[in-house]
């Protein structure tokens, strides 16, 4: 079942419309995180969204999983309002999200189980899973006796063994190092290209976003909203993100966007500086 | 559950080598360490002897280290004479029953009280202020209630012992499922888990360190209960005995009850600390367990 690549089921289509989300704060002010939030991620479309700390990237993510709703306007997975915890949607926390106490082929057998399905082909299909993030050997160890990357790749396993046709990753590599994010970044894109789900990839990464999307969609500071929408029209497979990142192209687009995000960034910093002060 | 020494294991050479100094440093300081926890015994157990020989303390209000242990071998060798109630033994057995009953039936109402509270908000909001209610009642006085309802038998000190137990276990549990990480939750709820999926595979394992923490003064509560309940009025059980002895002027008895009972309490402790291992086993070691030489 879960053992073979996947191809020919399309990632599904999200569309976010005219979301607005408010959040009533303990002192019973109505706070906006996000405001009038629209944009579209084409099915099996690798999305990635930027912008600065605070803007609502993550509020997006949880409206489109349906762990929690717009105050206005609407989501839409497939073409169905997003209501509840959406079918065929795997999610990649910013952080660990795994349970400490149980072993890793356990934690990446959590998926098929929760779903009914028996324990004995859970396991096999985490096993491979295991296997194909490259962690065959170490089923039976607890989170705590991995490394951060290694924590990553278990998440990874652990989200796309639902074989989902959504996955949103929230900043998933933000805190590794640079050469373990390289190799993750490659690795994702190498199970994206058998899996072709749509992804919603939030980073505060630039070239991370440049090099592994198609499309880079820029927010601006808080109540965010959409700034603009770049498509990356670099030819796939893009070969090693190490490399990408100094081909002209990448370069011009990379002006482009950070054109773009750092009058957010700089607004961001100063109303934080100013608070501060 | 224990596969995760593997981790730590280190290539056979290297541990030749390095092991037996360590081994050896540990074994010295562990030897250490036992010396003088000995001496300290001595010398508390010593000068009360003395104390208590020369008069300076009186051996009639003091008791006096000699008359307690003649006094525990009376009562674990003179059969059913030990005691006017029967064989020390039963005596010991009706507070264990107590105390175990007690222990078991709060546990567990506390655990199922603190998680259901714990995963519903609402029912916490309301319920929340009677539970504080009820906890500020002196508890002990509830044995009277008890007794009078119930009479001179076990179920008394049962009770008594259960609601000792009962808040303690139920303030775990209810922090323990409060505590829950949020993003495990989500990513629970996410992976598509049932409600009762979701009590039974995270809310619950997270609060377990919690209320496990609790058992071990939760178990010193039920013997607290079973012992205040026997001295209120009972039939048999150490509480009767001690109090009996105290109405006879007899501080060795208290004593040597007293002791018995801090013997249960600490083999009950063991036993829940090797409970602890197995079900937390999962657990970094603590910094403490792997120590710096
Ligand atoms: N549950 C909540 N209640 C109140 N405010 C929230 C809640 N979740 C997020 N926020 C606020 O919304 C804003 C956006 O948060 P978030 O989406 O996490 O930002 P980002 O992921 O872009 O850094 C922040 O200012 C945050 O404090
Ligand atoms: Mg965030």
């Amino acid at each position: 079942m879960a053992t073979q690549p996947v191809t020919g089921v399309p990632g599904a289509r999200i569309e976010i419309s005219g979301v607005t989300k408010r959040f009533l704060t303990p002192s019973g002010e109505v706070f906006t995180a996000i405001k009038d939030v629209d944009f579209e991620v084409e099915p099996g479309q690798f999305c990635a969204v930027v912008g600065p700390t605070g803007c609502g990237k993550s509020t997006t993510l949880s409206l489109v999983s349906g762990l929690d709703r717009p105050s206005e306007g609407e989501v839409r997975v497939a073409g169905r309002p997003v209501d509840g915890i959406a079918e065929g949607v795997s999610y990649m926390f910013q952080a660990d999200a795994l349970l400490p106490w149980k072993t890793v082929l356990g934690n990446v057998a959590l998926g098929p189980s929760f779903r009914g399905v028996r324990r004995k082909e859970a396991e096999t299909a985490a096993r491979d899973w295991l296997r194909r993030v490259g962690l065959a050997g170490f089923e039976d160890r607890h989170p705590h006796q991995l490394s951060g990357g290694m924590r990553k790749r278990v998440g990874m396993a652990a989200a796309l063994i639902n074989e989902p046709r959504i996955l949103l990753m929230d900043e998933p590599f933000g805190a590794l190092d640079v050469q373990t994010k390289a190799i993750m970044q490659n690795e994702l894109i190498g199970l994206w290209e058998q899996l072709r789900p749509s992804v919603l990839f939030i980073t505060h990464d630039l070239e991370e976003a440049i090099a592994l999307a198609d499309r880079v969609v820029v927010m601006t500071s808080g109540p965010g909203s959409v700034k603009a929408v770049f498509d990356i029209d670099l030819p796939r497979p893009r070969g090693a993100i190490q490399d990408i990142r100094f081909q002209p192209e990448f370069l011009e687009l990379h002006r482009q966007i950070w054109e773009s995000l750092r009058e957010e960034v700089e607004r961001t910093y100063a109303r934080t500086a100013g608070v501060a002060a | 559950m224990t596969q995760n020494v593997g981790a730590y294991a280190i290539p056979a050479t290297e541990q030749k080598s390095s092991a037996n100094p360590g081994r050896r440093i540990a074994r010295v300081r562990r030897a250490k360490v036992l010396a003088a926890q000995l001496l300290l015994a001595v010398l508390i157990i010593g000068s009360w002897q003395l104390l208590t020989t020369w008069k300076v303390l009186d051996p009639f209000f003091y008791g006096q280290p000699s008359g307690i242990v003649k006094q525990l071998k009376d009562y674990f060798t003179q059969g059913d004479q030990a005691t006017e109630f029967g064989s020390y033994w039963s005596q010991i057995f009706t507070t264990l029953r107590e105390a175990v009953f007690g222990f078991v039936c709060g546990t567990v109402g506390g655990i199922v009280v603190g998680v259901g509270l714990g995963v519903s908000p609402f029912m916490a909001k309301v319920i929340g202020p009677y539970i504080k209610i009820f906890n500020a009642i002196p508890r002990i006085v509830l044995g009277s209630i008890f007794l009078v309802a119930f009479g001179l038998g076990q179920t008394p000190k049962i009770l008594l012992s259960s609601v000792l137990v009962f808040f303690v276990v139920f303030f775990n549990a209810f922090q323990g499922v409060r505590e829950v990480d949020r993003n495990v939750l989500n990513n629970a709820r996410v992976l598509g888990a049932s409600k009762l999926r979701i009590v039974k595979d995270v809310t619950l394992p997270s609060a377990l360190t919690w209320i496990i923490a609790s058992l071990h003064t939760a178990f010193g509560f039920a013997i607290i209960g079973a012992i205040v309940g026997e001295m209120l009025g009972a039939q048999s059980g150490l509480g009767l005995v001690i109090t009996t002895a105290q109405n006879q002027f007899n501080p060795d008895g208290v004593f040597a009850s007293m002791f018995v009972i801090a013997a249960i309490t600490l083999v009950v402790e063991f036993l829940l600390t090797r409970l602890e291992r197995r079900l937390l086993s999962w657990r970094p070691p603590s910094p403490t367990e792997a120590a710096a030489i």
